[in-house]
């Protein structure tokens, strides 16, 4: 059975498809980036899958709930981070992590909430106001909220935007041991194709609420005929070239 | 159930949080109920000063009104603002794709809209008696009965607010000061129902609150429960808590369908 599957999806605002008859399926304990311009429709597909947003129409499915008709039983074995998507800024990080704590469930939420500290470097800030956090130190935050509950399917948007090289690194790093220990299945939108391509297994690329491609960054950037990610992107954003069929 | 009273207290350990680290916030909720209480209780001591015995009980009844007013102001507006605090700091999206549904997120609005009515309206209840004279509990334990009902009749309106604010975004943030302002003076606070022209008073009559202020004026002017006015205000509460719970499951539905959800607060 796979972690995620989305099948035929469809979201219409009035005369704007944003998302058209996609499909995809992430097998547990994979990461799965999913790719795209601004627009392309990242977002809505993330936030149907949350169960932010209704369909149109098709079906998506996550841990083999249904999330038409049961997705709150999924939406506590999984979780979800953006730098878009703030905490209470008067909240302390402590305060805050408790908060998701309670309503995720989480038994122990005070060890918890110790062990994300050590392992996000998160100790010197844990009892500062979120709001006086810089950004990097806010993403690292969100990326713990998004752990309290050690989901088995996390949502990722963008999740290293704003951190330098250095945390980058030890976040991307920290995310595939978390992944490689819990076998968490991980969807990925990321505009920093180098974390695309040292993270993601498969890659679904879209493009006006369309996939356009999809494969492994090895497969892909052999189709394309190009040395990273970053060209592929390129080629497909731009229709710059075609790429050889798989 | 262990878990669904723990999301439920989540969300309240969040506000209570805010309030901790908040003095202005705390301050805020005693403010209003108290500046209310000085302005009618002043005004109430002149009338005794000048029209005598006669205006004792008048001056009873307004300070009454006023304390039970604001229970259901207060009761709607920690509710609505509850929900505002988390618009106004972007959480929103967070809250909503957690495990809370969306009746324990009601559940723990009307458990701090509870916290921030009691923060507000005892200062106030405890001026009034130690200033003017005017002890509220004298009514009895009816008294409990009409603080249920005025409660009951805020939560509804907040719900109502809430869904309009869930669906129409910021636009409709005003509607969670304005609203039960507006239902003021039909709500027979000051006045009996009788002092308004007859073709407002069904009006007035479908508001629960005006039951409330019906039964409270009888308890102190006449001494006597008016058991009528108090199951009145019990069905029609009923009616406008399933109405407005009506209302929140469409709106929250149709943010869901138009995407409102992810841009609140934007």
């Amino acid at each position: 059975m796979n972690a995620i599957e989305v099948q035929n999806l469809s979201k219409q605002y009035g005369d704007v498809r944003a998302v058209n008859n996609i499909s995809f399926a992430a097998p547990p304990g994979t990461t799965m980036g999913l790719l795209g311009g601004n627009g392309a429709g990242k977002t809505t597909t993330i936030a149907m899958m949350l169960g932010l947003l209704i369909p149109t129409s098709g079906r998506i499915s996550v841990l083999g709930h249904d999330m038409a008709k049961d997705r709150f039983t999924a939406l506590a074995r999984m979780n979800f981070s953006s730098p878009y998507v703030a905490l209470p800024s008067r909240l302390t990080v402590r305060e805050n992590m408790k908060v998701y704590g309670h309503l995720y469930n989480v038994n122990g939420v005070d060890r918890r909430i110790a062990e994300l500290a050590r392992e996000l470097d998160l100790g010197a800030i844990l009892d500062r106001p979120a709001g006086q956090l810089s950004a990097g130190q806010k993403t690292r935050v969100a990326l713990a909220k998004a752990l309290i509950n050690r989901p088995e399917v996390l949502l990722l948007d963008e999740p290293t935007a704003s951190l330098d090289p250095d945390t980058g690194d030890m976040v991307r790093t920290w995310l595939e041991q978390y992944r490689a220990e819990s076998g968490c299945t991980i969807l990925l939108a990321s505009h920093n194709m180098a974390e695309v391509e040292r993270l993601c297994a498969h890659v679904v690329m879209l493009k006006k609420g369309e996939v356009v491609d999809r494969g492994s960054p090895d497969n892909l950037l052999l189709r394309y005929g190009r040395k990273d990610m970053e060209d592929v992107f390129l080629d497909i954003a731009r229709d710059r070239r075609q790429a050889v069929p798989a | 159930m262990k878990a669904m009273f723990r999301r439920i207290w989540g969300l309240m350990y969040r506000h209570l949080a805010l309030y901790r680290r908040s003095w202005p916030r705390l301050l805020e909720l005693g403010y209003w109920p108290v500046l209310n209480m000085c302005i009618w209780g002043f005004t109430s001591s002149f009338l005794q000063a000048r029209m005598g015995n006669p205006a004792v009980m008048a001056g009873a009844t307004l300070l009454g009104g006023v304390l039970l007013w604001e229970v259901t102001l207060r009761s709607q507006m920690g509710m609505s603002i509850s929900f505002l605090e988390e618009m106004w700091s972007r959480n929103l999206g967070h809250v909503f794709v957690s495990p809370l549904r969306p009746f324990e997120l009601v559940l723990a609005l009307i458990g701090m809209s509870i916290i921030r009515m009691m923060l507000g309206v005892i200062p106030a209840i405890l001026l009034a008696w130690a200033f003017y004279a005017f002890n509220l509990f004298a009514v009895g334990p009816v008294l409990i009965l009409f603080f249920m009902n005025l409660m009951i009749m805020g939560w509804a309106v907040a719900l109502g607010v809430v869904s309009l604010v869930l669906r129409h975004g910021t636009g409709a943030e005003p509607l969670a000061w304005a609203f039960l302002f507006g239902l003021a003076p039909f709500s027979a606070v000051f006045y009996p129902v009788s002092v308004l022209p007859a073709f407002i008073r069904p009006f007035s009559y479908a508001l629960p609150a005006t039951h409330v202020f019906e039964g409270m004026r009888a308890a102190l002017l006449d001494g006597v429960i008016r058991w009528d006015h108090l199951a009145a205000a019990f069905a029609l509460n009923m009616v406008w808590l399933a109405g407005a719970a009506l209302l929140f499951t469409r709106q929250f539905h149709a943010a869901r369908v138009s995407g409102a959800l992810i841009s609140i607060g934007e």
